[in-house]
């Protein structure tokens, strides 16, 4: 656990010594924003529900942008030689790592607070209970998104590589719940149960569903089991 | 104690170790001397427990690498290779994080940074962004995280590597005073450097180890405890050059060639003896003029190139 906060303060760091997480955040919150804003005023409604469905397709690019250099950079450095001889094991590595880009997907959500303040200061009767488990669900599909990305990072040394099969991952999940009216009853269930939107979407609604809790759990962890065997096979390649 | 025992590593059909064993005890710096490519960066890194061997074993004392890799790599401090760093933190904050790591407290920290600083000459850049620092320094901070925990086991892989003339001398000093209290083992593919350095020397080639032992002993069981002279003199008899082995009977004249002024002689002796002074008795004896008279003993770029097969050195 000591370890996997050494990893993870680290990365966390090391993302704000560069540009990266700045231009991230600026980004984020201009695109967020202004998806928001456009529709928000003609809508009229109380309700943060145009940001909950924009910022899913946001992450699609983002969220491999954030992880792509994760382990494929260190791979690429060599510096994977130096934290693999270290007392900590691989599967703490990955953790640290991933908890680094889960912490600055929150922080970037945190910026779009602002689109809540001016809805509570001019909306009424809004369902803060919504609002929550809204954030929650955008938190959990950051979640889902970057266990994904640290897969598609342990896959190559290549960043470039890596973030295209990380948008590719990511965007199959994406649109499973787009493609569900062309799929045949007997496997539309399963499509619709592996749909990352499904589960957000009941999330938004205001409802915590052990079974939305389970799915985005297992996808993290199925994810972040394979990162954590991909690094590992440097030892038998 | 570290025993490796018939190691060997396969990357598909390349057989980059081919079932090597040695053992290295405490207080000792041995040095891994291999042309590029001929095993030793791979050694190094199975022993790390970097990567794992296709056959055989590296023991601790009584654990095993494969089975016990992180509690060992607690007593291993390991410079890799190109030395690798996060070249966009400071220092300071580098040997931090490695530290935290290592399970160095706060406290301890700051008594651990000093010490490394000022063994690895680092004052200057402690609070310099790695990316900022020359070569030397990088190689020198590499160093210092290698050492930061005050390891039982160092495993320096090439440790001169882009030093000037003065580091190398500060760092070869640093490594042999470690080597008083630690095993060292230390790869290059710099003859003069592993000579300076080390206790014991390993030589690796295409995989196998071809010769272990002081460079003393490599240069005895090389030469088999046999040197040459070469002698040139004018105004001697061919007779006589051939009676000389009657009167000095340890020498061995091996050639003899007339030049248009003087004749050229090749002896061996006993590397162990020294016969100039019964030589040059016998040449003013004859009344020989010496013209040259020169021993020449192997050295260990020669055993080298005679064991790797190599003509020139990578």
């Amino acid at each position: 656990m000591k370890n996997t906060l050494s990893i993870f303060k680290r990365e966390l760091k090391s993302f704000f010594d560069s540009p990266m997480a700045y231009v991230f955040l600026i980004v984020f919150a201009l695109l967020n924003g202004w998806f928001f804003t456009t529709t928000f005023f003609l809508y009229g409604q109380s309700d943060l529900r145009t940001l909950f469905n924009i910022v899913p397709l946001v992450y699609l690019f983002f969220i491999p942008g954030i992880t792509m250099g994760l382990i494929s950079r260190e791979k690429g450095l060599g510096t994977i030689e130096i934290i693999s001889t270290l007392p900590i094991e691989d599967r703490d590595i990955v953790i640290g790592k991933y908890l680094s880009a889960v912490a600055l997907i929150t922080i970037a959500l945190f910026s779009t607070s602002l689109h809540f303040i001016t809805l509570a200061t001019f909306g009424n009767s809004i369902d803060y209970g919504a609002v929550f488990t809204g954030y929650l669900g955008l938190i959990l599909v950051g979640s889902v998104y970057a266990s994904i990305g640290m897969f598609s990072s342990a896959v190559t040394d290549n960043q470039v590589i890596s973030f295209i099969i990380g948008i590719a991952i990511i965007f199959v999940f994406w649109l499973f719940d787009k493609v569900l009216i062309f799929m045949p009853d007997f496997i539309a269930g399963i499509i619709q149960y592996l749909s990352v939107e499904y589960h957000l979407s009941n999330i938004s609604r205001g409802v915590i569903d052990t079974r939305n809790i389970i799915y985005f759990g297992s996808i993290i962890g199925f994810f972040l089991f394979l990162t954590t065997r991909l690094v590992e096979s440097r030892r038998w390649s | 104690m570290i025993k490796v025992e018939n190691l060997s590593k396969h990357y598909g059909s390349v057989k980059a170790v081919k079932s090597i064993s040695f053992e290295l005890n405490d207080g000792q710096v041995v040095g891994f001397l291999g042309a590029n490519g001929a095993g030793k960066s791979t050694t190094l890194k199975i022993m790390t427990g970097y990567i794992s061997p296709s056959s055989g074993n590296v023991f601790y004392g009584e654990k095993n690498i494969q089975d016990n890799t992180s509690e060992i790599q607690k007593d291993i401090g390991y410079l890799p290779e190109l030395n690798p760093l996060y070249s966009e933190m400071i220092v300071h904050d580098y040997l931090k994080f490695i530290s935290e790591v290592r399970g160095i407290s706060e406290n301890d920290f700051k008594n651990a940074f000093q010490k490394v600083v000022e063994e690895c000459s680092l004052n200057a850049v402690a609070h310099r962004t790695i990316a900022n620092c020359s070569k030397g320094y990088k190689q020198r901070i590499g160093l210092a995280a290698a050492l930061i925990h005050n390891p039982k086991i160092l495993i320096l892989d090439e440790p001169v590597t882009g030093l000037d003339p003065n580091q190398i001398v500060e760092i070869r000093e640093l490594i042999k005073k470690l080597g008083k209290e630690k095993i060292v083992l230390m790869s290059s593919h710099i003859l003069q450097e592993i000579q300076a350095t080390v206790d014991r020397i390993i030589i690796i080639n295409e995989g196998s180890i071809v010769a272990d032992g002081s460079s003393e002993e490599l240069l005895n069981d090389s030469a088999k405890g046999k040197a040459d002279l070469k002698l040139e003199v004018s105004n001697a008899d061919e007779n006589d050059i051939r009676d000389m082995k009657a009167t000095i009977p340890s020498i061995d004249i091996k050639n003899i060639s007339k030049e248009d002024s003087f004749t050229r002689i090749n002896i061996e002796f006993p590397s162990n003896g020294d016969p100039r002074e019964d030589i040059f008795k016998y040449a003013v004896d004859k009344n020989w003029v010496i013209l040259e008279m020169v021993t020449s003993k192997q050295n260990l770029e020669d055993i080298f190139r005679k064991l790797t097969g190599n003509n020139k050195l990578s």
